[in-house]
């Protein structure tokens, strides 16, 4: 019913990045599909959360285009993106607290906070955590809030950085299955990881990053069977110099 | 009969054996700090938001002033105040100087930059931290205020705190603006600074026990406080 035009595909143009001067992040040309779970790979330091805060609109390109399709392209028409930073700031308040207050932010009125909390509390098993104050939550419960809170506000893109990073394998497993859920209930997303396996495991379509530039962008598939430049070579078989 | 209950007597007895005037005293006091505090945190606390997220021409300079204004000498901002409140000042018609009003007043002046400043500092931090998680909510830096206020809470209420123990000490500005009337504008303060040369140092000296305790509610209050934040805070 809400559900107008798709901001989807996102399209980069001869993005960069710079900061005095010095270019961070070079992006020729890349795309986000509907329903494709993209998957930002690359090493620390190769430019992911440069490159999903520019998409996310956090910083401007120096040159280029960031743009979405349709009703995205309206800086006054609501955000239909979101994102779950690599460290997500829990606000000082409870859990259900940090959920309303984004509602809130996203335009739901009083009475629909109150009526749709306890659903999305519920959606993410986080009913039983719902009056514990965000900041004494374990690693993996603040980042499944994260997840929870991004996605409340039923954005049709959602953008996280390294969801998993700091996370031990029960809960990035947790997590995994969660992004794999929304994905099936028609939520688009990207991710960055450095993690090759984590990767391997949820991508349909890699970008490849590497010194700050994009240098591939193709179906899992391909990007994991025959990998074009020397750097994903050496990436994926886990022998990549900085 | 149990102790607190005796002492609670024996304070009440003594109170009446020094001074009928006593409880006076006290209550206008705690009316005129905690009046003046009050309204200073209501126009701080948005006002330090605004300093920490605004961006004016001239926000460097008012921060400079307001911070410099910190320190501002309370026999200093009585004079100001007295000066303005005077029937020949600009706001003489008001008919304020030598009430509580003006008390008020004078108080409200010497906290207000404390609390603006402090809680500049307090917002300026948090919105460092806050500033892309918010951002990507959809807040913009006017929207992010309430949010950050709140967010902040323990620490206004420790900057407020702050302001409580800075007015309920000082005595320069309300004595200048309120002149010491017996059971009018009369305060722990004023009386101790001008009854303890008449003699009277029994009043004296229970007032001063009473601010003593009052002071030591403020902190204890404001190790309280940052206990709870403490707990939100993770
Ligand atoms: N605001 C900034 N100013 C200067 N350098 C930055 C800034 N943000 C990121 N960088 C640099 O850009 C590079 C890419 O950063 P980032 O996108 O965070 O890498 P990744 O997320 O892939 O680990 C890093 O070398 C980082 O130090
Ligand atoms: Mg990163």
């Amino acid at each position: 019913m809400r559900e107008t035009t798709s901001i989807l595909p996102l399209t980069l143009a001869d993005v960069t990045w710079a900061v005095d001067g010095r270019t961070l992040l070079t992006v020729a040309a890349a795309e986000i599909h509907k329903g494709r779970r993209t998957v930002v790979l690359g090493p620390n330091g190769a430019g992911k959360t440069l490159f999903l805060k520019l998409c996310h609109g956090l910083i401007r390109p120096t040159a280029g285009r960031v743009a979405f399709s349709g009703s995205g392209g309206d800086a006054r028409a609501p955000k239909r993106h979101a994102m779950v930073f690599q460290k997500p700031v829990m606000l000082r308040r409870s859990v259900q607290g940090n959920l309303r207050h984004a509602l809130g932010l996203a335009g739901v009125g009083f009475f629909d906070r109150r009526r749709q909390v306890p659903a999305i509390l519920a959606e993410f098993g986080l009913a039983e955590l719902a009056g514990r104050p965000a900041r004494v939550l374990s690693g993996g419960e603040q980042q499944r809030l994260a997840i929870a809170r991004a996605a409340a506000v039923r954005p049709e893109l959602l953008f996280l950085d390294e969801p998993a990073s700091a996370l031990d394998p029960t809960a990035t497993r947790q997590i995994e299955e969660l992004l794999l859920r929304l994905h099936g209930e028609g939520l688009t997303w990207v991710m960055t990881t450095h993690d090759l396996a984590q990767a391997r495991r949820l991508a349909d379509d890699v970008l490849f990053f590497h010194g700050g530039r994009l240098l591939e962008a193709a179906p899992a598939a391909t990007f994991f069977t025959a990998p074009r430049t020397e750097e994903a070579r050496a990436f994926l078989e886990s022998r990549l110099f900085w | 009969m149990d102790g607190g209950a005796t002492l609670t007597t024996m304070t009440a007895s003594l109170i009446r054996a020094v001074d009928p005037a006593f409880l006076g005293i006290v209550l206008i006091s705690l009316k005129v700090t905690l009046t003046a505090v009050g309204c200073a945190g209501l126009v701080g606390f948005p006002l330090g938001a605004a300093l920490a997220l605004g961006r004016f021409p001239g926000r460097s300079l008012l921060i400079v002033v307001t911070n410099a204004f910190m320190g501002l000498p309370p026999v200093v901002a009585g004079l100001a105040v007295f000066l303005l409140l005077s029937r020949s000042g600009p706001f003489g018609g008001l008919g304020l100087l030598f009430t509580p009003g003006a008390m008020m007043v004078a108080q409200f002046v010497l906290v207000l930059p404390i609390i603006v400043a402090l809680t500049r500092q307090t917002i300026e931090d948090l919105w460092l931290e806050y500033r892309d998680q918010l951002t990507s909510m959809g807040a913009d830096r006017l929207r992010a205020i309430p949010t950050l206020l709140w967010d902040a809470r323990f620490s206004l209420v420790t900057t407020l705190l702050a302001g409580l123990g800075r007015a309920s000490a000082e005595v320069g500005a309300i004595l200048i603006v309120g002149g010491n009337i017996a059971g009018f504008t009369r305060t722990m303060t004023t009386a101790i600074a001008l009854e303890t040369s008449k003699g009277d140092l029994p009043l004296a000296l229970g007032l001063g026990a009473v601010l003593m305790s009052l002071t030591f509610a403020i902190n204890g209050l404001a190790y309280a406080v940052s206990r709870l934040g403490a707990r939100y805070a993770g």
